[in-house]
């Protein structure tokens, strides 16, 4: 897919979102432009903190029907003080990006396509795949130097990636890990 | 970070050295900026004169991989001008040990060195002991065995000549960074580090953070505001993925993963709980077994007991190393059936990515959990290869963005700060933890019926509501533990299901739970701390205690019993961290790392609580290639080590692919742009960001684009042992050829965030870059290594 300045302006119509919902209040904008706290009426907000550096700076997300209709830092926030660079910029376009997966994607051995799975499916055939990889796969006890040992270790499958995950997340993927007996467990930290 | 993001305003004198923070960590920089607004000085070292340079007071360039003489050379000036901070280098570090007779050094190589093993014994590296077991000191500093004079020795070799000679920096440039370093020695000056991964990317990485380390313990800088060694985080969660240990060697909260050795928990406990014969050493690790045994209860709830171990035995057990580079050797050997992608995308982000590729063929099935299709997930239809050959069963699993869950996360300062849900994901897409529950429950029922060991997956206690979803909320309270019974504590009763207050109270007999210990107080019985938003600021040092949570229990600036003299009076009274008031007998400022009175008081304890000596180690016996670093060449190299000769880390095996022999004659190095992201997914499909900056390139100086007829824009083929690519060519006078042992060294730099998939795409950087690791973190030398530039695409 390319991209083109039609792509590009779409984008920032959608960023436009937040103001056009000030004129669904039937005033012209320029009758608003003393009163900008106006310009987020009607919109629900939330606070977040920005996906992609460790600074961690603060944002704000206003959203109307569900939907994101703008993202911008937050000048409470004590680090950033409501500043964001390009890509904490760029959040919005996360939420709202046509290249979302949407769907479950399954891909057969040997095939050249994608097809859609339903939730249910995948998560059943995934189960069985690593109940399999593991129980095929399983050393219970290994000899090192003519000694044999307990190592209750699940050699079949490996897990990487974490670092995008909350911190909750990532304490369920070690505890889910673990119980699997996965030893290769890996990282960004790592490189 | 020991310190902060904020806190770097209170610097004198700031070095950026292995990071880019204005291209990299942009809003960092308002920090850096008011720091310099108020007379501080700005030091950026860099391979290339980057965004950060150009602010800079100073700049010095260095060659890719030098950064032990540069600081070495700093080091050895500090020592021979005598500049230290004495009371501090006596009272806080263990400058003053002395170190075994036995201990030596000669030609490059540490003593107890066993080349076949490529390992050190680390006998002759230990401290000479009194009769009670407490280290024997000097406090004069004139015993040639204690660590100073060791360490004075040692770094005499690094004069600024020989410096120079090495780094390929101007002695100009370097003197004017290390004079305005060094001067920072002083009690009312502090001076930070700011390093990243242009640091730790070697195969001596973590030598490279200790010289930084032990260079801010000769200044006394560690623990005071504005100084500190700060690791400059890329990830929004990094900081706090690793302290939930999704990782081989680690489980939350820096305990050990068992190895095959550790028979049983005792045996476990025995090994890795660290000891001490210094009553004033507070030893903190000595509560190991607390934290050990909590997250055992956490993991199998009331299954767990002190009659099974604390089911100590479900625990996989290790018997090597499974780091990132020795999982892609073994998936390349077919060693795995399965691999699971949790927003990660190895072929464009791993070392050596196009032989990462070719493990993927091996694999039985792939998962991907992402908000993207990446790379990784469609390695199936990746240039070069036909989706008939690959019998991989691949899933690409829809996951939910920051804005579409909730939960917390830890920025590079240590602050847990919570996110909340603004909206659904898009379309059928899911949060991550949807999908680990879901794995789980299948798991368990699939388990429940047979199998081969079942029981730690059937006893896992999983019980986060009936929800559509896990329950963040109840994640987060087992995150920080919980009493699993009525008890007393510190004359306190504690009701079973409360939440624990603190780590302080954890303990070893299955009485508390907690998914990390070090996150405990992080929610308590007041509720969610992580989701403070006071903004209140007593001592107006920027700490903000009421903003969110930071580990360890709100400590802002670690080691922060550091900062003060022995009176517990701030070493520089206008910029205190923490003071100790004579009338209450308490401290004032940042919560104190423990609250024992001053050093000149009875009941004291050593400032460096985490140590079991409690002093800050000058000389450390804990590494693995050496208790001082010395400078090794990267494993590719166009040069000799001038040094000594041994060429590179003697701790580090060399791997196949590499090339020395002259056929690649330029250092190779990455970095990344401000408008995109690492492994790119969450950038090179943001329109906006691809209108920024479209296109791969590769960056070199205006010597070396006359030289191969290059000029800006034209495509250039860059290839080294492991792999060619083609990339626009970028001609700039940031990157300036150096003159080397008398040769002319250039060197070529390009951004990693490409790959072939997305909206747009470009040449893998990573195709370059050497699977070769740090001796002690296996973290690859992204950073160094050698290539060659042709103009013309690869087809040309």
């Amino acid at each position: 897919m390319g991209i083109s300045r039609r792509t590009f302006l779409k984008g920032s119509a959608l960023a436009a979102g937040a103001a056009g919902a000030v004129a669904l209040n039937g005033k012209p904008a320029e009758a608003d432009f003393k009163k900008p706290a106006l310009r987020i009426k009607g919109l629900k907000t939330t606070t977040t903190v920005c996906p992609y550096c460790a600074v961690g700076c603060g944002m704000i997300v206003h959203t109307k029907n569900g939907k994101v209709v703008n993202i911008e830092g937050d000048p409470e926030h004590p680090i950033n003080n409501g500043s964001l660079c390009s890509k904490g910029s760029s959040l919005f376009q996360v939420a709202n990006n046509d290249l979302r997966l949407k769907k479950v994607q399954y891909r057969a051995p040997n095939s050249g396509k994608w097809e859609e799975k339903s939730w249910d499916w995948a998560m059943e055939r995934i189960a069985k795949l690593m109940k399999e990889s593991r129980d095929n796969n399983f050393i219970k006890e290994e000899e090192i130097d003519g000694k044999t040992y307990t190592v209750n270790r699940n050699e079949g499958m490996a897990m990487i990636g974490a670092a995008a995950l909350d911190n909750e997340e990532c304490y369920l993927l070690g505890k889910f890990a673990r119980a699997m007996g996965v030893g290769y467990l890996e990282h960004q930290a790592r490189i | 970070m020991t310190n902060h993001w904020i806190d770097i305003q209170h610097s004198d004198v700031i070095l950026c050295i292995g990071s880019n923070p204005a291209e990299n960590h942009p809003i960092s920089f308002k920090y850096i900026n008011k720091a310099v607004d108020k007379g501080g000085k700005l030091l950026s070292v860099d391979p290339r004169f980057t965004r950060t340079s150009s602010k800079a007071d100073h700049y010095a360039q260095l060659r890719s991989g030098t950064d032990i003489p540069f600081i070495g050379g700093m080091i050895n000036y500090v020592m021979q001008n005598n500049l230290i901070h004495k009371d501090y280098v006596v009272n806080y570090t263990n400058a003053a040990f002395l170190i075994h007779e036995d201990y030596d050094f000669n030609d490059g190589v540490f003593s107890g060195f066993d080349p076949i093993s490529a390992s050190y014994k680390k006998d002759s590296w230990a401290y000479q002991l009194d009769a009670d077991g407490k280290p024997l000191r000097d406090d004069t500093l004139q015993n040639p065995r204690c660590v100073y004079q060791l360490m004075k020795e040692h770094y005499s070799r690094y004069t600024p000549e020989k410096v120079v000679s090495i780094t390929g920096t101007k002695l100009k440039e370097y003197m004017d960074v290390v004079e305005t370093f060094c001067s920072t020695g002083t009690p009312d000056k502090s001076a930070t580090i700011m390093y990243a991964m242009g640091t730790t990317q070697h195969t001596y990485g973590t030598q490279n953070v200790r010289s930084y380390a032990m260079l801010q313990l000769l200044l006394g800088n560690v623990g005071v505001a504005g100084g500190g060694i700060n690791a400059l985080r890329g990830e929004s969660n990094v900081q706090g993925s690793t302290d939930y240990a999704i990782l081989y060697h680690i489980l939350p909260g820096y305990l050990k993963v068992p190895t095959y050795k550790n028979t049983d928990l005792t045996a476990y406990l025995e090994k890795w709980t660290p000891k001490t014969n210094d009553s004033q050493s507070a030893n903190w690790w000595q509560n190991y077994p607390k934290y050990m045994v909590s997250l055992l209860k956490a993991y199998w709830g009331d299954v767990a007991t002190e009659k099974n171990d604390f089911c100590y035995d479900y625990l996989p057990k290790r018997s090597g190393n499974y780091s990132y580079i020795k999982l892609m050797e073994r998936m390349q050997r077919g060693g795995f059936e399965g691999l699971i992608n949790m927003g990660t995308n190895p072929i464009v982000g791993g070392a050596d990515s196009g032989a990462i590729g070719k493990g993927l063929d091996k694999l039985k099935w792939m998962v991907s959990v992402d908000l993207w299709e990446t790379e990784t997930s469609v390695f199936w239809r990746r240039p070069g290869v036909n989706p008939k050959d690959i019998d991989t069963e691949v899933f690409l699993l829809p996951a939910a963005s920051s804005v579409e869950k909730e939960g917390s996360i830890s920025n590079s300062g240590r602050w847990a700060q919570w996110r909340y849900k603004a909206v659904k994901p898009p379309g059928h897409a899911e949060s991550d933890s949807f999908i680990l529950d879901k794995w789980i429950k299948n798991l368990k029922k699939l388990y429940a019926k047979d199998g081969v060991f079942p029981e730690p997956i059937v006893d896992l206690d999983w019980n986060y509501g009936d929800g559509h979803e896990p329950d963040i909320d109840m994640v987060a309270r087992e995150c920080n533990g919980q009493f699993t019974r009525d008890v007393v504590i510190k004359g306190k009763q504690y009701k079973k299901g409360q939440q624990v207050p603190s780590f302080a109270f954890l303990q070893a007999d299955g009485s508390t739970t907690s998914g990390n210990w070090l996150y405990c107080n992080s929610y308590t019985e007041k509720g969610n701390m992580m989701k403070r938003r006071g903004l209140d600021d007593p001592s107006g040092m920027g700490n903000f205690h009421n903003w969110s949570w930071c580990w360890p229990v709100n400590r802002r600036v670690l080691y922060n019993r550091a900062s003060v003299d022995l009176n517990g009076k701030p070493w520089n009274p206008e910029k205190p961290v923490i003071s100790w008031n004579k009338s209450t007998r308490k401290w004032d400022g940042d919560v104190p790392d423990g609250g024992w009175p001053p050093m000149s008081e009875d009941g004291t304890k050593s400032p460096f609580i985490m140590i079991p000596e409690g002093y800050g180690r000058l000389f450390a016996a804990g590494l693995a290639d050496g208790p001082f670093p010395e400078h090794y060449e990267p494993m590719e190299s166009p040069v000799a080590n001038a040094l000594t000769r041994q060429q590179c880390n003697p701790a580090v095996l060399a791997p196949k692919h590499l090339d020395n022999t002259g056929k690649y004659p330029y250092v190779g190095t990455t970095y990344r742009v401000s408008e995109h992201w690492q492994a790119g997914a969450m950038t090179r499909n943001l329109p906006w960001l691809v209108e920024l900056v479209p296109d791969m390139f590769v960056e070199i100086s205006e010597e070396l684009a006359k030289k191969k007829g290059l000029k800006n824009g034209d495509m250039a083929t860059i290839s080294t042992a492991r792999g060619t690519i083609e990339a626009l060519t970028m001609v700039t006078s940031r990157l300036r050829p150096m003159t080397i042992g008398g040769k002319t060294v250039e060197q070529v730099g390009m951004p990693w965030h490409w790959g072939f998939n997305g909206l747009t795409t470009g040449a893998s950087a990573n195709t370059l870059t050497a699977a070769v690791g740090c001796a002690n973190t296996t973290i690859p030398e992204f950073k160094a290594f050698l290539c060659n530039i042709e103009k013309g695409g690869i087809k040309s």
